[in-house]
């Protein structure tokens, strides 16, 4: 037991002897919740969760004797948490419009009963290591959820309930411990947050994420159990493109970190998502969504910890074996975060306030993506992808400059295009992915087998038309010659009815691989018929005045991903529109012109 | 506690007094202080222990002494008393009338920080208003709820934009407006406070309104009251009494300068230019308190208007604005030079709630495209203009002097507009069309082939 020394802010100074450092402590009459973060003595330094406004020197404080931790069972899926995992909705129902401060509603639901089945191979008398599974609960139509032994519990089932419904405050099972003491067993178990979940050994990551997004899959694509980052200036479209992913990923569970940013957006997530239809299973895609909201207007110390509570409840549905990803908006406010605890501890800051050790942080913090196989022997992987808010929207800076060096894939949004409304702003020549070759594997097998020429041609266009965009600037476009101007209106037949996506176009809003080839692909075709015809010596002005390039800029999003037939015969149909003027170019005297494919 | 004045200061500086030997002072008090001339003056505990109690004093410690200084400590935070008579009133920054009328008795005292919203509990905005303005209604629409800042600059027309919408805003369909305004100006000048109150007395809805004041002379720390008092006001007028309400703050900029001020006092580490790193966080507890919440009728639209420090739009104000809010109106020196009123600039405009307020069942079906289609052709267009600026307009093609004369007339007559026209949404969509029919329908892909078919006026 201990008292109140001094308030200052969300820090508090606390008479708290045996205290350690990362101890949860409940603090005044209120009863707010915080973490230590400092000792000197008996002293101890905590910031608190909660706003500390009414608080007094003198007022009673005491350690609660763990970290912060979450609560890992049935009951998370569909669910909104806030930064420290307090149910938002639960916590709306009890106090109202408005978060109370001290309220106290437990993370997961205790009267709700599960339907629990046992794992037929576990009976009483089995060796039990943590991570095994122990039976599972349907708990969406979608998602099973494997009840998992606690990591660190080791030693011999002595009882496993039988096939039943269950609340989470029912024993299911007990376990006793190589020290001889006996342990019960739940639906749920908890976890600290800052401490990642152990598993049996790193594996490497194989298959591309599927977003749907044909800037990222096809271009700069991700790897279930890769990391990535979005930076981009204020309205950009990182949320959009975070929302997309969440929204057509291809992984089992979805985890949505709202951090410091708009309670909006948030509300859009959760009325949007329960309507929506996962591309791949056809369920609800609430049914395997989760939320983690430490919105901006929320307590700056459980913005820190909000990070950490999302990671932790994607690992934990990795070791059950799912692909999990993990999308952060924004690991800015995170580090904001980070520094302002910092300056309010004295620490010497660094770059632009920063303590010195925001590059480790991130890293660490980045390490907990990753493909694994599991205690259980299954493979699962979390995939994270942060987005980064620079200051003025200046790539140069710390929190940019660091998440750059830590992850693969590198999606960069630029003010530019998305003021000109091109989205995904996502920069085609700043962008980066060291996937490339790994992705290009599934997608020969599993798609086509000229996909990585087809991207690299394509990026090699657009490359090339920056180039001559420059001269054309300089001297305007008579410069160019007919091959050059045709190369500018193909990189732009590719930007606009290849890379410009929208999201709030129904057809548009999602692409399959398939598609997402077969327009690539075609787009091609069109730049080479032409460059053929332009050979001939055809002028480029006539090929652009072709009806055709505005109606291939119209396909995205007249053929939706399940209806790829009649955008096949338009694609086959391609060199018929050039036949006139091939018929025309071709010298008379040369041998019978090529038969069209 | 409440009712003994203490004369135990230790040290009186820029703003801070330090109080000594008064134990058990709640942080985040209100205090009272008395000086030797018997004047009152309000502050707030901003750091509490039992040997030193930190006073942070709204009006400056400008002739406070340690010796004749009376403190008392008020035991509640900073409570802004709210009845239905606070409309039509006027208050200063810390909610004390100075229009000379009673001062406002209730029983129901609010604490002007508010509480964070539970996110589980709003609703998103999702009804279109008409503000009668093209460049906002056809391509950065303002929705109910939304918080949608004015960037602007010195001498730029933010304030005759923002009583504009002000005066013309409605939900489709209605009659006249339906809103009441909530008005807070804090370090704005006599004048710009005139401004708005003639304004909102000639469309005669001064009895619509509430007003929070604290001009450019007077007190600084007491700006950081006034958006939150006002937003206090706002909160009960909407979530209690159902109304919806238009909350119009400025300058931002001044609050912000404000807040560095009593950071710098503080002591607090700065991060960008000198402001504190927590700006962002403080910026978004004020923008945050806009939206509508489920199961309440009433909304708070809010129109913040800031003034962009030398017109830079990364500095630390604007741009931290713009992480926050739903968007941005920006205003533009080129086009108010040239006389184009409101002069927006539309290209680093942004409605982020627009997507899900606009369109068929809102608007008008083609509305979403249009927008888009506008975007890219005037993006498009002004690329020509940098390219006609070197190579010179005669070296253009027709095509690209076409794009030309789209611009200027985009500019003129579709940015362009009266301050007292009030353009349905239907006629802003139709002139959109009339523009964008001196394209060639081949080059107008955002939209779709039918809407080309319906009102594309091209011989294509
Ligand atoms: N893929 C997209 N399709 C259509 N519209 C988009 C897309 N991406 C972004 N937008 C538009 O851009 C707006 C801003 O996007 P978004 O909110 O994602 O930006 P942001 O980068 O997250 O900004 P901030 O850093 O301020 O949060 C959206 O509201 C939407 O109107
Ligand atoms: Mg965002």
């Amino acid at each position: 037991m201990g008292k109140i020394l001094e308030i200052n802010g969300p820090l508090v100074k606390l008479e708290l002897p045996q205290t350690v450092i990362g101890e949860q402590v409940r603090v005044g009459r209120m009863g707010l919740i915080g973490e230590v973060i400092g000792r000197d003595g008996d002293t101890a330094l905590a910031q608190l969760y909660e706003d500390t406004t009414g608080l007094r020197p003198g007022e009673e404080a005491h350690g609660l004797g763990w970290p912060l931790s979450v609560e890992l069972g049935p009951g998370l899926l569909g669910a909104i948490f806030d930064g420290v995992q307090r149910p938002l909705q639960a916590v709306w129902e009890q106090s109202g419009d408005r978060i109370a401060r001290g309220v106290a509603v437990p993370s997961l639901p205790r009267d709700k009963a599960w339907h629990f089945v046992p794992d037929p191979a576990r009976h009483g008398g089995s060796v039990l290591a943590g991570g095994d599974v122990l039976g599972s609960v349907q708990e969406t139509e979608s998602i099973l959820h494997r009840i998992l032994t606690p990591p660190l519990i080791q030693g011999e089932l002595l009882e496993l309930a039988p096939e039943g419904d269950y609340t989470l405050e029912e024993a299911i099972g007990r376990v006793r411990l190589a020290d001889g003491r006996i342990e019960k067993l739940h639906l749920f178990h908890r976890w600290p947050v800052r401490t990642p979940r152990p598993f049996r050994q790193r594996d490497h990551a194989v298959a591309p994420l599927i977003t749907g997004q044909r800037i990222l899959d096809t271009f700069y694509p991700l790897l279930k159990g890769g990391k990535a980052a979005i930076p981009g200036p204020f309205g950009a479209g990182k949320t959009m493109l975070q929302q997309q992913i969440a929204r057509w990923c291809n992984t089992e569970i979805v985890i949505y970190v709202g951090c410091g940013e708009r309670g909006n957006e948030l509300t859009d997530v959760l009325e949007s998502m329960p309507e929506l239809k996962d591309p791949h299973t056809g369920r609800p895609l609430m049914e395997r969504t989760l939320l983690v909201a430490n919105t901006s207007n929320m307590p700056v110390v459980a913005r820190e910890a909000s990070i950490y509570v999302g990671i932790t409840l994607a690992e934990y549905f990795r070791d059950q074996g799912y692909d999990v990803v993990m999308v952060a908006d924004s690991t800015s406010r995170w580090a904001e975060a980070l520094r302002e605890v910092a300056g309010r501890l004295g620490q010497m800051p660094v770059e632009e306030g920063y303590p010195a050790y925001l590059g480790s942080r991130l890293a660490s913090f980045y390490e907990r993506a990753g493909r694994v196989e599991t205690f259980a022997g299954d493979h699962g992987s979390v995939t994270l992808i942060g987005a980064v808010s620079p200051p003025g929207g200046d790539f140069s800076e710390p929190v940019t400059s660091h998440t750059k060096e830590i992850i693969q894939t590198f999606w960069a949004l630029s003010k530019e295009l998305a003021d000109a409304r091109h989205y995904p702003s996502v920069d085609w020549l700043e962008s980066f992915s060291g996937y490339v070759s790994s992705a290009a594997k599934w997608w020969a097998q599993a798609v086509d087998p000229n996909w990585e020429s087809a991207r690299a041609e394509a990026l090699d266009l657009l490359a090339a038309s920056e180039e001559l965009q420059r001269i054309v600037n300089l001297v305007g476009v008579e410069a160019l010659s007919s091959e050059q101007r045709w190369t500018l209106e193909a990189a732009g037949l590719i930007k606009e009815g290849l890379l410009q996506q929208s999201a709030i176009d129904e057809v548009d809003s999602f692409a399959s691989p398939e598609k997402q080839y077969a327009l690539l692909a075609a787009l091609l075709e069109i730049y080479r018929q032409g460059m053929k015809l332009v050979k001939l010596g055809a002028p480029a002005r006539r090929l652009i005045q072709m009806p055709l390039l505005a109606q291939a800029r119209r396909w995205k999003s007249q053929h939706s991903s399940d209806d790829l037939a009649a955008l096949k015969a338009k694609i086959a149909a391609i060199p018929d529109a050039f036949e006139p003027m091939l018929q025309e170019y071709t010298p008379a005297s040369s041998a019978p012109r090529e038969a069209t494919p | 506690m409440k009712n003994i004045e203490f004369r135990t200061a230790t040290s009186v500086q820029g703003g801070l007094v330090v109080m000594g030997g008064v134990p058990g002072v709640a942080s985040g008090s209100r205090v009272q202080l008395r000086d030797h001339a018997g004047r009152l003056r309000s502050g707030l505990v901003i750091r509490a222990s039992d040997d030193a109690v930190l006073v942070e004093v709204f009006e400056g410690t400008d002739e406070l002494d340690i010796e004749r200084t009376w403190v008392r400590f008020l035991d509640e935070p900073f409570k802004l008393p709210l009845s239905r008579d606070i409309m039509g009133r006027v208050f200063n920054g810390s909610g004390l009338p100075r229009d000379g009328r009673p001062p406002i008795i209730s029983a129901d005292r609010r604490d002007v920080n508010g509480e964070p919203l539970n996110p589980a509990a709003r609703a998103y905005p999702r009804e279109f208003i008409q503000t009668g303005i093209s460049a906002i209604d056809g391509m950065n629409s303002l929705t109910r709820g939304q918080k949608l800042p004015i960037f602007s600059g010195g001498g730029l027309p933010h304030n005759r934009v923002a009583a504009q919408i002000v005066r013309q805003a409605k939900l489709l369909g209605e009659e006249a407006a339906e809103f009441v305004v909530v008005f807070a100006a804090f370090g704005a000048s006599h004048a710009d406070a005139r401004f708005f109150q003639e304004s909102f007395e000639e469309s005669g809805v001064l009895n619509k309104v509430v007003m929070f004041l604290n001009l450019a002379d007077e007190p600084v720390i007491e700006r950081l009251l006034t958006p939150r008092a006002a937003l206090t006001a706002a909160e009960y007028l909407a979530f209690d009494l159902d109304y919806h309400v238009l909350v119009v703050m400025t300058d931002m900029t001044a609050y912000a300068e404000a807040l560095r001020e009593v950071a710098v006092l503080r002591g607090d580490v700065p991060a960008r230019k000198g402001y504190p790193g927590y700006l962002y966080s403080d910026l978004a507890e004020i923008y945050e308190r806009a939206g509508r919440i489920k199961n309440r009728r009433g909304s708070i639209t809010m129109i913040p208007v800031l003034s962009m420090p030398s017109d830079d739009i990364t500095h630390p104000i604007p741009d931290l604005t713009g992480y926050i809010t739903e968007g941005q109106i920006v205003l533009g020196r080129e086009l108010a030079n040239q006389g184009v009123y409101p002069p927006v600039t539309v290209l680093p405009s942004l409605s982020r709630l627009m997507k899900d307020g606009v369109g068929k069942n809102f608007t008008r079906e083609d509305h979403p495209h249009v927008a888009s289609q506008l975007f890219a052709s005037y993006a498009k267009a002004l690329e020509v203009r940098g390219l006609a600026a070197i190579i010179g307009a005669e070296e253009l093609s027709d095509a690209d002097r076409r794009t030309l004369e789209f611009a200027e007339a985009f500019e003129r007559r579709f940015i362009g507009q009266g301050e007292d026209e009030d353009r349905s949404i239907h006629e802003t969509l139709n002139l959109a069309w009339d523009l964008l029919s001196m394209l060639p329908a081949d080059a107008l892909i955002r939209v779709s082939e039918d809407e080309l078919a319906k009102y594309h006026k091209g011989a294509a």
